[in-house]
This record gives structure tokens, sequence and C-alpha cells, in this order.
């Protein structure tokens, strides 16, 4: 075989890299309850693991090959659809929410930023508000959105941009007044309008500030998407799961280890759809590669 | 942009004052200057860091206002002929735009002027020529030593045809190679477009290869001390550098400079430096 070009051996280089990683922490996870977990079962054969450690009991840490099982079987009794079925469409749809105020939110943070940069009055008057919104923990908000606009999908959306907007809304006025000061006079000995400047330089230099706010945001999001759905009263999602789990922990506590895993897989695929977005947008500014 | 009747002098700087206010005082830069330039000359300023050379650059370009007196560009105040676009920069660092090919930064100033597709192509790539860069038109900044992205800053400096160009420190960061290779470039552009230009550098050998005269200035205030001519015979090139008629030049601005307390002291950083800062929104 000859030898690949070298992006390609970076791809395989980090897909092993993960891969090995993730092999790892199971073999780690699975070593804890073989010495200190509860007893190992099977129809021939019974392991008394020696050690007592209390986090590694079936309850607060079941095997992970209990918590895939649990995936094929039905989500609950009755019913023909697996646990993995109802996940996928609950993430999907949490997704979604998360998305529209994800959009919502960016748009709000580089519209406030680009405020805030032509004006240092508006800036003075209104950064300390932006910050303050903030500090207020989302789950004495969230009552108070879901009162205002009812147990909709909408009060889950303003949840989610919300959490978006604010490190959107910093890192845009950080990125807008990036331009080297020689660059914003290049514009105006060509005479360029506050538009032109903003769009021909303020905007694209500004872009790798963007995104990593945007990355940020991503998770956030689909954070404030999950959390709001509980008192948005939406029961389609992964936050309803979560709280239904909850209350079946004690029963059955993969359940709530595979809507767990769901919201990882969920934020991660959302980080990367940005990653990617951001490659596309970014590429030929000779910037070095990373992996986030 | 160039009238029926072009006049004769392209920049004429009247009784030019520049303070600075620096925290409660202010800082004299420039005091009294008068200067003419005529259409197609090679104008450079010289003297030490603080003397005010660039702030006279950018008081011609109109990037930063007067305190006093006058600077007229074609017959205009500075001001309109910056709004008529009648004059093209170049800086010390390229400031090209790294999200944009080469020919896209030539393109910057044409497609602010509103000029069309086919046209802007056409353009770029003439200017692209003009400074020997045309195959490297799809490449992007970082793909360019700092010679080429300065001839990519001179294209698209003149990509609009100024009747007047401005440079200030153009070739400060280069190596000494490349910065005489770039000399050499610089006036067969000039020769080649017949635009006037005005040339900041604290290099005295560059002052006097490039220019028709040289202006040598002093700090603290920043003020004309002398003009020296440049009687050498175009076109130049390497002999030129070693033409006694060339020494013997460079050692009149050397001692132009002196006399005008220039050589053998260190400003302090000078308020040209901290101008970059001004610039604020445009």
């Amino acid at each position: 075989m000859p030898p690949s070009p070298p992006a390609e051996r970076g791809w395989l280089q980090r897909g092993l890299v993960f891969v090995v990683f993730l092999a790892l922490l199971l073999l780690v996870w699975e070593g804890l309850k073989f010495i200190g977990g509860d007893p190992w079962r099977t129809e021939t054969w019974t392991w008394d693991p020696p050690l007592k450690i209390w986090f590694a009991s079936d309850l607060l840490l079941p095997h992970v090959w209990d918590i895939f099982g649990a995936l094929a079987n039905p989500v609950q009794r009755g019913t023909d659809q697996s646990l993995a079925g109802f996940l996928v469409g609950a993430a999907f749809y949490t997704w979604r929410e998360a998305a529209i105020g994800f959009v919502v939110g960016a748009v709000i943070g580089i519209g406030l930023a680009a405020l805030f940069v032509h004006s240092r009055l508006l800036e003075r008057a209104l950064v300390p508000y932006v910050i303050a919104s903030q500090t207020i923990p989302i789950v004495a908000l969230a009552p108070m959105i879901v009162f205002a606009f009812g147990q909709e999908v909408i009060s889950v959306v303003i949840i989610a941009t919300y959490l978006t907007f604010f490190p959107v809304t910093i890192a845009m006025i950080r990125g807008l007044r990036s331009p080297d000061p020689r660059a914003i006079e290049l514009m105006r000995s060509y005479a360029a309008s506050r538009w032109s400047v903003f769009w021909k330089l303020r905007m694209p230099a500004s872009l790798p500030y963007l995104f990593t706010a945007l990355k940020i945001s991503a998770t956030a999001s689909i954070v404030g998407a999950i959390v709001g759905e509980g008192p948005g009263g939406i029961p389609d999602g992964l936050g309803r799961a979560i709280i239904n789990f909850n209350s079946q922990y004690v029963s059955g506590p993969e359940k709530l280890w595979a809507a767990i895993l769901a919201c990882a897989v969920v934020g991660i695929a959302f980080f990367l759809i940005v990653r990617a977005a951001e490659l596309l947008a970014l590429r030929g500014r000779g910037m070095r590669p990373e992996i986030a | 942009m160039t009238d029926s009747a072009p006049p004769a002098s392209v920049v004429r700087v009247r009784g030019l004052d520049k303070q600075f206010t620096a925290g409660a005082g202010a800082v004299t830069a420039l005091s009294g200057i008068d200067l003419t330039i005529a259409a197609g000359e090679f104008v450079s300023l010289i003297g030490p860091s603080g003397c005010g050379k660039s702030t006279l650059l950018r008081l011609i370009g109109d990037l930063t206002p007067p305190t006093s007196g006058s600077v007229e560009v074609n017959g205009k105040p500075a001001h309109q002929a910056r709004l008529g676009r009648e004059y093209g920069m170049v800086f010390q660092a390229p400031v090209l735009f790294e999200w944009r090919t080469v020919e896209d930064n030539v393109k910057l100033p044409l497609e602010l002027l509103g000029m069309d597709r086919s046209e802007r192509d056409a353009r770029a790539r003439e200017m692209l020529g003009l400074v020997e860069l045309g195959d490297f038109a799809r490449h992007h900044p970082y793909q360019l030593s700092g010679g080429m992205q300065q001839r990519v800053a001179i294209a698209r400096a003149l990509a609009l045809q100024p009747d007047i160009l401005l440079m200030d420190e153009p070739f400060g960061a280069l190596d000494e190679m490349t910065r005489e290779r770039m000399n050499s470039e610089v006036l067969r552009i000039w020769r080649q477009t017949g635009t006037t230009v005005v040339f900041v550098t604290h290099s005295i050998p560059e002052a006097v290869f490039l220019s028709t005269r040289v202006v040598v200035m002093s700090a603290r205030p920043g003020r004309i001390t002398r003009v020296v001519d440049v009687p050498l015979p175009q076109p130049r090139n390497d002999e030129t550098r070693e033409d006694p008629r060339y020494f013997r030049v460079v050692t009149e601005v050397r001692e132009a400079l002196r006399a005008g307390g220039g050589l053998g002291e260190e400003a302090p950083l000078a308020s040209e430096e901290r101008v970059a800062a001004e610039g604020g929104i445009g």
C-alpha cells in the first residue's frame, strides 16, 4: 500500500487515539466494578468482587453492557418502541429546539456586538445588563419564561437563545474590534462607508472569534433546551426523558445513563457541525489546525 | 481623476501645525510646515523618529486633521481628495486581508468604488502584472513572503490609478537585499505609471536612491530643516548606488540630518507611533 498523504494520516491517527482512549475508559469503568462492584452473575458463573467501592455499585455505575442492552429493550412495558429509537427521536426534537435558539441567539449576539462597537454610549449603558442577565440561574428564569409564553416550544427556544447570545455578544465585541488599526485607516483612505468597513473588514476579521463563541454556544443551547423542557412541559424531548428516567432510577439506572449518553452525543454532534462550518468559513487563512 | 488642466502642484502644504493631546498637555508633532510637491515627483520625507514624518504623510492623506494650516491635494482640500479617492496608501506592514486571495485584495478598492466585475478582474490582473505577481493571483497572503506581500499592497494602492501614492516606511520591515530589490521595483512602477510619490523612510541610502527630492526633518517640534535635490540621472539602477554623485548626495542628507540633531541621538517614543491607535472607527 502506498503511504497515505499527511492529512489523511492525521485523521487516521486522531481516530485511533479516540478509539484507544474510549477502550481504556471502558476498561477502567468495568475494572472498577470487577474489583469493587456488586457481584457479577451469569447463568453459569458468579464473581464476587473482593473490595467494596461505593460508587462502583450497579445502582451508581451500571455495567456498560447493561446500558447498551437497555437501548435495545422497549422504552416501557407494553410498547414496541426501543429505548434507542425513543432517545434518537427525543434527541432530534431537543436538537431542533436548541438549533433554533442557537441561530436566534447568534443573530442577537452579533447584532448587539455590532451596536456596541459603533456606540460607546450604548456599550457602557447596556453591557452591564448583558452580563447581569447571565448571573440569573436558568432554573429561576425558566418558569417565568414559561409563564409569559406558555407551555410551548417557543419557551424552550427562548431559553436556548438566552444561553447562546451571551458568549456570541462578548466574543463579537472583541472580534469586531480586532482589525489592525491600519486596516481601518486603509479603508478610510478609500473613503469606505461604515457599512463597507463593517462587512468587508470587521465582520470577516471577527469570524475566528465568532466560531469560538459558537462552539461554546452549541453545547450551551443544548443544555438550555434540555433544562427548559421540564418547566416548559414539552413531552417529546430529552429533558422530559431525563426527568422520567430520574424517577425510575432505582428500578432501572441504565435508562438514565442511556439518556445522558444521548445528551452527550447530541452536544458533540452539534459541536462538530459548528466545527465543520468553521473549517469551511476560515479556509485559506493559513491558521494552524486544531482539534476543537 | 485627472482634470483637463491638471494643477502643476499635486500637494500644497501651507503653515501646517499638528498637536496631539497627550494626557494633560499637548505635544507639538509638527510646526510651520510648508511643502509643495509637483506632479510626477518622487519625494522622500526623512528624519529621526518623532520628527512627525509619518504624521505629515497622514495629514496629506487626510487620515488625521491638522491643528492649523492647510493641505491641498490636486487644488482641493485633502479631505475632498480622500473622498474622491485620489491617493493610494501603503503602510509599513502590508495590511492584506488574510481571508481574501491576492487578487481579491487588489480588488478591494475597486469594489468600494463600485466598479463592475469584468472591469475589476481586468484591472486586478493588470496591477498584479505590474508588480510581477500575476502567477500568484489565487494565493492567500500567508503563502507569500514579506516582500511579495508588500508588492500586493502596492498593487492594491495603485489599483485606483491614484494621482498620488503615499508610502509610510513600506520596506522598513524587509531585509536589506529584498529592500534594494523593492526599491528598484518601486522606481520602475513610478516610471511606468507617472504617479507622484511621497515616501517616508529613515534610511538615507533608500531616500537618495529613490527620490527626486529629499525633505529632511528634525524633531521636537517636527519641522522641515532642509530640502535636498537629487540630481542623479534616470532611470536609476544598481550602478546608481556606486555613482560618486550618489555618495555626495547621501553625505549631504546625512549632514543635513546631523545639523538638525537627527543623528546620534535616540528620540523617545514619539507621537507618530501612538497615532496608529488613534484610527478608531472609520
